[in-house]
């Protein structure tokens, strides 16, 4: 049921010329896929693709398909009447989520350059239709676990741009009181799970989260219990050891999880074809027994059709997915990196694949919103990250005092101090000098 | 059943509302049911010295009749049963731990009682279900999770730095990671140099863990039980070869102090600081010593990291001098860090430098003669006492 209704609504992409099914290298022709007519990747049955990868070597791409279609592409945008993909809120709500993240990462390239956030800095630019599409179709409940490019994860879940912002000025009013920094954002409330500087080692932190639900409806027997799980990481990450371990356990019990792959192709500067044999990431999902999906990441109306049915899914205890999400990042690795390799042509094919300028232009040709509305939508946004700059450059550097403060979450591992007292008790080692 | 949890200690700590038990003087002897007997003296001295600070409050001592024989893999598969019934959310997880029961059985028969997902038999993947473990812990359960050789969690490094240690500070304090990572450790009887690894040397240095390591069955519950219930993340160090000493512990309800020492035999002469396996070295030592007319103090120090600086500095401001009998290389290892802490500490107590015996700087060696030469040996535990005491060093 959910596969052709799923496949009729897919087919009223935003972006016609990039239709699923088309081949990547190449961005006006479409080779046909073949498939079997009643497969949905959700019941992890096979799909089978068209052959046509010789010719692709030469460019070094292949064909990546989205499994879920099921009719030729349309040329001429759908009729209103055809299309229920969104309602005006959710269109609306998609749209303000996506300006957020963009104008977000923005300003911290701004405050960057102006030394107000320092270190390692990695911006989603180019990205926002994934984390939109995904997070914005998840419950309050559901938890996310991103890597160190994770402030438009932290604010598609809900944390406040205010907290975000101060917590890369590394200011006390941060998410992490300024522990943590761009890579480690962490929402206990908005159950965002970090922020991780290691590629790969939040898998096994969000296969955790799923294997507690899980755990928690099978051991505890609280079935109000059905926190699904997201895990995002990039193409490199598909590579590591702790992605495929985690594929296996996840499939093995059937844990309410998906696993999302933001493959921008670049991993710093490791084209992702020189690092990978099958470059195909979505096909890996099949070696471990879980459906694998490749989609647009470029377009948010199909990225968050494919999240819909992946959480569905695993909140009806049918186990994992791999989503594979084919986007692009409009800027470097990192505010520190040249961005020498990747070469104009392929910047340019995706510049004019930019998932916000695609819904814009959706929503006011469907009739969803108006300029105005979007303007004002803009506006507001430019106005909350305005605000979260001001409130993070008035609030307070953390103190000396707060150094060893969560070292622990019980301070008496600090241990037992020659005076019989337990450190944690003395107000000079609290004091956070560097002596211990 | 109702359970009496033995009354807490006084410990001038307000920091929190676990009770502890006070630690025990081992003047009893400890059997090893393998064959190597310890028949030490059984001079009776009923001493229930406490680590810390003590202010009048009594001790359940254990006489020959009441608690019940145990061996230590035993006693810690007792304290994990009894957390488990206790606390729905415990939950364990690690290479053969379910159907198998352990490669030590120190989980026999929990599958069975508590089912396959509360006692999770994991594929071999030791850096992924660690994380597993830690994220399951993040949000909500107390998962402990079990190498099956201490040496095979190199594999999970990453995760135990990263996640266990770094991750309820780099979250400013929102997510509390109350994880046990525990297994068999040290050098055993030529398992090869892969598998007799000291690992605390190399996880000592991670901010945001705790670390004990148990050595005699009535500890090896306790702490069991203390590192369960604990916030933190802990790891609980086994030593292959203690796996079947015999003790008699308390029938009743008790839990231990992860932060203590424990004081093991009182002396005046000489501290001698000691875990693990090289606590029954430095016994089996301390019966050659005692003939020959000398007092050693000796401590199993049991809190890895921190160090119990209080029962340890109280011994070297009796004694004022100290040797440390570790399994550790001599290169990084507790040791290293002990006889730093004691230098910057108690200083002006000692009479001469803080001395330590410890494992050499090698892979150990398949060879019964070649491993038997890495490791401390009860004979130059002696030797080296004698000259400290006799003024030679």
């Amino acid at each position: 049921m959910a596969a052709s209704s799923l496949a009729s609504r897919a087919v009223a992409s935003l972006s016609p010329s990039i239709s699923t099914g088309a081949s990547r290298d190449d961005a006006g022709s479409s080779s046909v896929v073949g498939f079997h007519k009643r497969s949905s990747a959700f019941t992890g049955r096979r799909v089978r693709i068209s052959s046509g990868h010789g010719s692709s070597a030469a460019h070094g791409r292949r064909s990546c398909v989205v499994a879920a279609t099921a009719a030729p592409v349309k040329e001429s945008p759908p009729k209103i009447a055809d299309i229920e993909l969104v309602t005006r809120e959710e269109g609306l709500e998609l749209y303000e989520d996506m300006i957020l993240g963009r104008c977000f990462e923005d300003m911290c390239a701004q405050m960057y350059y102006r030394s107000k956030m320092f270190g390692f800095v990695h911006l989603y630019n180019g990205q926002e239709a994934v984390s939109t599409g995904f997070v914005k179709a998840l419950k309050k409940d559901d938890y996310i676990c991103s890597t160190y490019r994770d402030h438009v994860h932290a604010l598609s879940k809900g944390v406040p741009a205010r907290q975000v912002m101060s917590e890369l000025f590394g200011k006390a009013t941060g998410c992490c009181r300024g522990q943590g920094g761009s890579m480690h954002m962490f929402s206990k409330e908005h159950r965002l799970l970090g922020g991780f500087a290691f590629i790969g080692e939040g898998i096994p932190v969000a296969t955790g989260a799923a294997f507690n639900t899980k755990y928690s409806r099978e051991v505890l027997k609280d079935l109000s219990v059905d926190a699904v799980t997201l895990a995002f990481f990039g193409d490199g990450t598909c590579n590591n050891g702790q992605f495929f371990e985690c594929l296996n356990m996840a499939a093995l019990w059937k844990l309410p999880i998906v696993y999302v792959v933001e493959n921008n192709l670049w991993a710093i500067g490791m084209d992702h074809f020189r690092a990978t044999s099958v470059p195909e990431i979505w096909k890996k999902g099949e070696a471990f027994g879980m459906p694998g999906v490749h989609v647009d990441g470029m377009d948010v109306l199909k990225v968050r059709e494919v999240a819909k049915e992946a959480i569905a899914r695993a909140r009806r205890g049918d186990g994992p997915t791999l989503v594979e999400c084919e986007t692009y990042r409009y800027r470097g690795h990192s505010l520190a990196d040249p961005d020498e390799l990747r070469k104009p042509e392929q910047k340019n094919k995706y510049a004019v694949r930019d998932p916000i300028a695609a819904f814009k232009k959706y929503l006011l040709e469907n009739g969803l919103a108006s300029e105005a509305d979007l303007k004002a939508i803009e506006k507001k946004i430019d106005e909350i990250v305005e605000d979260a700059v001001e409130f993070a450059d008035a609030s307070p550097l953390p103190p000396r005092s707060q150094l060893l403060e969560n070292v622990f979450a019980d301070p008496r591992g600090f241990g037992i101090g020659p005076d019989g007292k337990y450190r944690c008790e003395d107000p000079a080692f609290t004091a956070g000098t560097a002596e211990v | 059943m109702a359970q009496k949890v033995l009354v807490p200690c006084s410990s001038s700590s307000s920091c929190g509302n676990v009770q502890f038990s006070p630690s025990r003087v081992h003047t009893q002897a400890i059997a090893f049911g393998g064959g190597l007997s310890q028949s030490s003296s059984r001079k009776n001295k009923s001493l229930a010295l406490k680590a810390v600070a003590a202010k009048g409050e009594t001790s359940a001592p254990v006489t020959a009749k009441s608690g019940h024989e145990i061996l230590l893999f035993d006693a810690l598969r007792e304290g994990l049963e009894e957390e488990m019934a206790r606390d729905p959310t415990v939950c364990v997880m690690g290479e053969d731990v379910g159907h198998y029961g352990g490669s030590y059985k120190v989980t026999k028969g929990l599958a069975e009682k508590f089912g396959d997902l509360r006692v999770l038999d994991t594929p071999i993947c030791e850096n992924s279900f660690t994380g597993m473990g830690i994220g399951a812990a993040m949000t909500g359960l107390r998962t402990v999770v079990e190498g099956m050789n201490m040496g095979f969690l190199l594999l999970a490094y990453n995760q135990i730095s990263n996640n266990a240690g770094m991750l309820h500070y780099t979250s400013g304090g929102q997510f509390k990671i109350p994880v046990v990572i525990r297994g068999p450790g040290g050098v055993g009887k030529q398992l090869g140099a892969e598998h007799s690894q000291r690992l605390e040397s190399y996880f000592q240095s991670v901010p945001g863990l705790q670390m004990v390591a148990c050595s005699t069955p009535y500890n090896a519950k306790g702490l069991m039980k203390a590192a369960i219930r604990s916030d933190n993340p802990v790891i609980l160090y086994e030593h292959v070869l203690l796996y079947n000493l015999k003790e008699r512990i308390p029938d009743e309800e008790y839990v231990l102090c992860l932060e203590e020492a424990e004081l093991v035999r009182p002396g005046k002469d000489i501290t001698i600081l000691t875990y693990s396996r090289m606590r029954h070295f430095v016994l089996q030592a301390a019966k050659t010593l005692v003939e020959r007319g000398y007092d050693p103090e000796i401590i199993d120090i049991r809190s890895l990291k921190p160090f119990d600086l209080f029962t340890i500095g109280n011994s070297i401001k009796k004694t004022h001098k100290v040797l440390i009998v570790e399994e550790c290389m001599r290169t990084g290892g507790i040791g290293a860090s002990l006889r730093a802490a004691i230098v910057d500490n108690f200083w002006d107590f000692l009479d001469g430098r803080p001395e330590c015996l410890s494992s050499q700087d090698v892979p150990t060696p398949y060879a019964a003669t070649l491993e038997d030469a890495t490791v401390v040996q009860p004979a130059q535990i002696i030797v080296k006492v004698e000259q400290m005491l006799q003024g030679l060093i």
